[in-house]
C-alpha cells in the first residue's frame, strides 16, 4: 500500500511539473505583461527595464525553473495586475468556486438521479420522452447560452433574483460564505442551475442506462415475484445498485466543474477562481495563470489519486504486485 | 479617537441622508474592475479615474474639462523659469483626519516619479520639489515646460505621515515580490471615502463630510460593482441592480433606449482613430517599402469611404475627421479638420503614378479588444484597399499579442486610437506619435518616420509659456501632419453611457471618464 501510494505521489508530482512547463511554454504566446501595465507615456527604456525587473528576459526554462523553485516554497509570487500575494488572491477566490460548484453538484443529484430513474422506468411514458429531449437540451446548449437565458427571464423579466455577483457574504475564518445571508443564497441559484445543467443531464442519463441493466437483473425479478410494491423494488433495491458509478463520476466530474465553471464565472460576474483567470489573461497575469493552472491541475491529480486508492481499497487485487485470488461476491 | 468620532460623523450623516429619502447609492456597472487601491499601481487610466474620486490632484478639470485650482489654490512660474511655486489650499484634511501640508505633495511626487513606478512617464518634466512653507512648495522641472498643470490633474496626493506608518513610501515594486499597504486601503481627500472592497466584486464608497469643496452631487455613496459580461450588464440595468454603466454595448443601445426607465446618455469620444505606416526601408516580409511614397499614403486614404464606414460600421454614431485630434483639443483648427474626398480612380492613378499600379501585399495589424468596432473597421477598409487592387493581409488579436509585434516594425500598417490623455492637450500626440523617435518623444511613432521640421515645432512648442505663440505651433505641426499624411485621420469613436431613471443628473465627458461629484439622484 505505501509503495502504491508513494508511486501516485510521484505520478502526481510529474504531472503538475508537465503542467507548469506547458504552462511556461504557451504564456509567450499570450503577449507582453510589460506592455499592459505601464502607462501610454512610458519610454522605450522605461519598459524594457521593467521586463529586465521582472526576469522575462531570461530563457525559458530558467523561469521555469525559478517559478517551480520558489512554488515548492509555496511562494507564487505577486500579481502583476492587482499587486497582491497571488496565493492570497487564490484562497480569497477558492470559496466562491467551490460553493458553486457544491450546489451545483448536489442540484445534478437530487434532479438528475430521480430523473434518470424516471426515463428508465417509465420508458413508454410522454414523461420520459420529454426528460429526454429536455436531456439533449441541457447537453446541447452552451452554458454561456443558459445563462443569458436564465438572467433574461428570472432577472430582466420576473425581477426574482439577481443577475450578477455574489451577495452579501459573511466570513468564517478565510473562508467567506454565500449560504448564510439571503442575498446569498439567492445569488447562488441562477449560476448554479447554469453551471449544473449539462451535468444533471449526465448523471440522469448515468442512471437511465444503469437502471435498464439492473432491471434485466435476476434480483429484480425475484424481489417482484416476491410481491414487493414496485416502488421499492425501483427506488431502494434497483437504484441502490446503480449508485456506484454514479459516485464516482460525480467525484471526477468535480475537477471538471471546477475547471468549467470560469464561463458561468464570466457571466455571472461570479467572484471566483475562474474569473480571476479570465483577467489574469487578458493582462497577462503571469504568476496568476501559473498558479490557477496549477490549482486547477493539483486538484484533479488530487480526486483522481483520492479515487485509486479507493478502489484499491475496494479491489484488494491493486493493492500489491501479487494478485490475490477471486475479490468477494458482490451484493447481487 | 479621532477617527472613531470622524466615523460617527459620517455614519450619522449617512442616517439623516437616508431617512431624508432623497438621496442615494449609486451602483456604478463598470466593465472592468480596478486593479488596485493604489492609483500609482498600475499604468491603467480606469484606475486613475475611480480614485479620483478618493485621491485629488493640486489642479483638477472642471465640468468643461479646463483645469481649475483643486488642492493648490493659486501658482506662478518664478523668474528662472523652471521653478513652479505653488500655494496649497488652507483646512484640507485627509480621510484619516491628518491635515494637508506641502510635505505632503512632496511625498507624492517623489512615489510616483520613483524608478520603480509604472506611472513615472506621467509626470515628464518633473526634477524635484522642496517644502517653502506648510503651505507653499516649488517645483523644479528639467527646462520650461508649459504642460506641468496638465500633467498634476493626474497626479494623485497621499498623506505623507500614513505612507510612512505604513510603509508605503515606495511604490509597490513587483520585481520585488512584496505586497504594498496602499493596494488595500485609501486615504485621500477627495469627495469620496473607500469604505470596503472586494476585488472583482464590490468597491463601498461613501460621502466625505469634510470635504474642503461645496458639493455639487447629492449622492451618500457609491458602489463600483464591476460587471466583465457586457450582456449581463445590460441585464442588470434593465433589472436596476445597477443605476449607471459607463460601458453600454454600441449593438445593445437601441434596445435600451426602447426600455422603460433607462436613459441612455451618447456622444462623441474624445479619442481619434487613425491608421500609422511603416517608414522603414522594407516592409516586414523583406520587400521594398511603398508607403514612404507620400502617393501610396494618399492613395490609401483617398480610397476609405468613410461615410459607409461611418454609416455601415459605426451606425451613425462617430464623427469623420481629418484632424488627428479632436475639435475640444487645444491646437485644433477647422481648417485641419478637412477630410480629402473619397475617390477610387483617383486612388488608383496615385497608385499608378508612385510605379505600384497591380498593388503590394503588406500586414494589416488590428486589435481585438481595442477600439469601438475595430475589428469590422479593419475588415471594411481592408476590402476597401483590396478594390485598388492592394492586398492587405489583416492581422487581428488581443492587444497584449499585438503590442510587441507594433512596437517591433513588425506591423506594416495599423490602427491606433489617441485620446490625448490625461494632458487634453494637441502636444500630447504630437511629442508621442508624430516626433521622431528619440528619449521620451515618439514612443508611439510605430512606423519610425522621421519629419525634423515638425520635431523642431515640437520641441519649441514643449518649451513655450505663452499660450497663443505654443498653439500656433502646435497646429503648425498638425499641418504637416496632415499635408505629409504621416497617418491617416478615420474619426472620432462613439461613447455611451446608460442611467436608470433614478438617476437624474450624470453629466457625460468627453474624455470618458465618470465624474460622479457632479452627479445626482431623486
Amino acid at each position: 500500500m505505501i509503495a502504491f501510494l508513494l508511486k501516485r505521489l510521484m505520478n502526481a508530482a510529474f504531472v503538475m511539473l508537465a503542467v507548469a512547463f506547458l504552462a511556461f511554454m504557451i504564456f509567450r504566446f499570450f503577449g507582453d505583461p510589460v506592455e499592459m501595465m505601464v502607462n501610454e507615456q512610458a519610454t522605450q527604456s522605461d519598459r524594457a527595464e521593467l521586463r529586465e525587473r521582472l526576469g522575462l528576459n531570461d530563457g525559458l526554462l530558467t523561469q521555469y525553473a525559478r517559478f517551480v523553485g520558489s512554488a515548492v516554497q509555496g511562494d507564487f509570487g505577486i500579481s502583476y495586475r492587482n499587486q497582491q500575494d497571488v496565493m492570497t488572491l487564490v484562497a480569497e477566490r477558492f470559496p466562491a468556486t467551490f460553493e458553486l460548484v457544491i450546489v451545483a453538484t448536489v442540484l445534478s443529484l437530487i434532479i438528475g438521479v430521480p430523473f434518470g430513474v424516471l426515463t428508465a422506468v417509465y420508458q413508454d411514458r410522454k414523461l420520459a420522452d420529454g426528460l429526454q429531449i429536455g436531456s439533449i437540451v441541457g447537453v446541447s446548449l452552451p452554458s454561456f447560452v443558459v445563462g443569458i437565458l436564465l438572467i433574461l427571464v428570472f432577472s430582466v423579466s420576473l425581477g426574482w433574483l439577481p443577475a450578477f455577483g455574489r451577495g452579501e457574504t459573511v466570513d468564517i475564518g478565510w473562508w467567506s460564505s454565500g449560504f448564510f445571508t439571503d442575498s446569498g443564497r439567492a445569488a447562488l441559484i441562477l449560476p448554479s442551475i447554469s453551471l449544473s445543467l449539462f451535468q444533471i443531464t449526465l448523471v440522469m442519463r448515468l442512471v437511465r442506462a444503469e437502471m435498464l441493466e439492473v432491471l434485466r437483473s435476476d434480483f429484480i425479478k425475484f424481489a417482484r415475484a416476491r410481491g414487493l410494491p414496485l416502488s421499492v423494488v425501483h427506488w431502494r433495491h434497483a437504484l441502490r445498485n446503480c449508485l456506484m458509478p454514479v459516485i464516482t463520476l460525480t467525484g471526477m466530474q468535480i475537477g471538471n466543474l471546477i475547471a468549467f465553471a470560469l464561463v458561468t464565472e464570466t457571466v455571472f460576474q461570479w467572484p471566483g477562481m475562474g474569473l480571476l483567470f479570465i483577467q489574469a489573461v487578458t493582462f497577462v497575469d503571469i504568476p496568476v495563470m501559473a498558479a490557477y493552472l496549477m490549482l486547477v491541475s493539483f486538484i484533479f491529480v488530487l480526486i483522481n489519486t483520492l479515487v485509486d486508492i479507493t478502489y484499491a481499497y475496494v479491489d484488494p487485487r491493486l493493492r500489491s504486485e501479487v494478485a490475490v485470488k477471486g475479490g468477494s461476491a458482490h451484493g447481487h | 479617537m479621532k477617527l472613531e468620532s470622524r466615523q460617527f460623523v459620517a455614519s450619522t450623516a449617512l442616517l439623516l441622508a437616508c431617512t431624508a429619502g432623497h438621496a442615494e447609492v449609486l451602483k456604478w456597472g463598470a466593465n472592468r474592475d480596478i486593479g488596485s487601491l493604489d492609483p500609482y499601481s498600475y499604468g491603467d487610466s480606469f484606475t486613475i479615474n475611480v480614485l479620483n474620486h478618493t485621491y485629488e490632484g493640486l489642479v483638477r478639470y472642471d465640468k468643461d474639462l479646463k483645469i481649475e485650482p483643486a488642492l493648490a489654490v493659486s501658482w506662478e512660474i518664478l523668474e528662472d523659469q523652471i521653478t513652479w511655486r505653488f500655494k496649497l489650499r488652507p483646512d484640507v484634511t485627509f480621510h484619516n483626519g491628518n491635515s494637508f501640508t506641502a510635505e505632503d505633495v512632496v511625498a507624492s511626487l517623489q512615489r510616483v516619479s520613483h524608478e520603480t513606478s509604472p506611472l513615472k512617464g506621467n509626470l515628464p518634466a518633473y526634477v524635484s520639489a522642496s517644502v517653502v512653507d506648510d503651505l507653499t512648495l516649488d517645483i523644479v522641472l528639467n527646462g520650461t515646460y508649459p504642460l506641468l498643470l496638465n500633467d498634476l490633474t493626474n497626479i494623485h496626493i497621499f498623506d505623507k505621515q500614513w505612507l510612512v506608518e505604513n510603509d508605503a513610501e515606495l511604490p509597490t515594486d513587483i520585481g520585488a515580490g512584496t505586497e504594498g499597504y496602499a493596494t488595500y486601503h485609501a486615504n485621500g481627500t477627495g469627495p469620496f471615502i473607500v469604505e470596503s472592497r472586494q476585488p472583482d466584486a464590490k468597491t463601498v464608497f461613501t460621502v466625505n463630510p469634510d470635504w474642503w469643496d461645496t458639493p455639487a452631487h447629492n449622492l451618500t455613496g457609491f458602489e463600483l460593482l464591476p460587471v466583465t459580461s457586457a450582456a449581463t450588464r445590460v441585464a442588470a440595468l434593465l433589472s436596476g441592480e445597477i443605476s449607471f454603466t459607463n460601458d453600454a454595448p454600441v449593438q445593445d443601445l437601441p434596445r435600451l433606449e426602447a426600455a422603460p426607465g433607462v436613459n441612455v446618455l451618447e456622444g462623441v469620444d474624445l479619442r481619434t482613430v487613425m491608421i500609422g505606416m511603416s517608414y522603414r526601408d522594407t516592409l516586414d516580409n523583406g520587400s521594398d517599402n511603398p508607403f514612404k511614397d507620400l502617393k501610396v499614403r494618399q492613395a490609401l486614404y483617398q480610397a476609405i469611404d468613410m461615410d459607409q464606414l461611418q454609416k455601415k460600421v459605426m451606425r451613425g454614431k462617430s464623427r469623420n475627421a481629418g484632424a488627428v485630434v479632436a475639435p475640444p483639443i487645444p491646437g485644433y483648427t477647422e481648417s485641419l479638420d478637412e477630410r480629402m474626398a473619397f475617390d477610387v480612380d483617383a486612388a488608383k492613378a496615385l497608385l499608378a503614378e508612385a510605379g505600384v499600379p497591380e498593388g503590394f501585399e503588406f500586414d494589416f495589424n488590428c486589435l481585438q479588444d481595442g477600439l469601438v468596432n475595430e475589428e469590422q473597421i479593419c475588415q471594411a477598409i481592408a476590402s476597401m484597399w483590396s478594390r485598388i487592387g492592394l492586398s492587405p493581409r489583416l492581422d487581428v488579436a488581443p492587444r497584449a499579442v499585438q503590442t510587441p509585434k507594433r512596437t517591433n516594425g513588425q506591423a506594416d500598417v495599423y490602427t491606433l486610437g489617441w485620446a490625448t490623455l490625461p494632458m487634453l492637450d494637441a502636444y500630447s500626440p504630437l511629442l508621442q506619435i508624430f516626433h521622431s523617435k528619440e528619449g521620451n518623444s515618439g514612443v508611439f511613432n510605430w512606423g519610425d518616420w522621421s519629419f525634423p521640421e515638425l520635431d523642431e515645432l515640437v520641441q519649441s512648442a514643449g518649451a513655450e509659456l505663452d499660450l497663443d505663440k505654443r498653439l500656433a505651433m502646435e497646429t503648425a505641426a498638425l499641418q504637416i501632419v496632415k499635408d505629409e499624411l504621416i497617418m491617416l485621420p478615420l474619426h472620432q469613436q462613439p461613447m455611451a453611457w446608460a442611467t436608470t431613471e433614478a438617476v437624474t443628473d450624470m453629466p457625460l465627458f468627453p474624455d470618458n471618464k465618470p465624474r460622479l461629484w457632479f452627479a445626482s439622484m431623486q
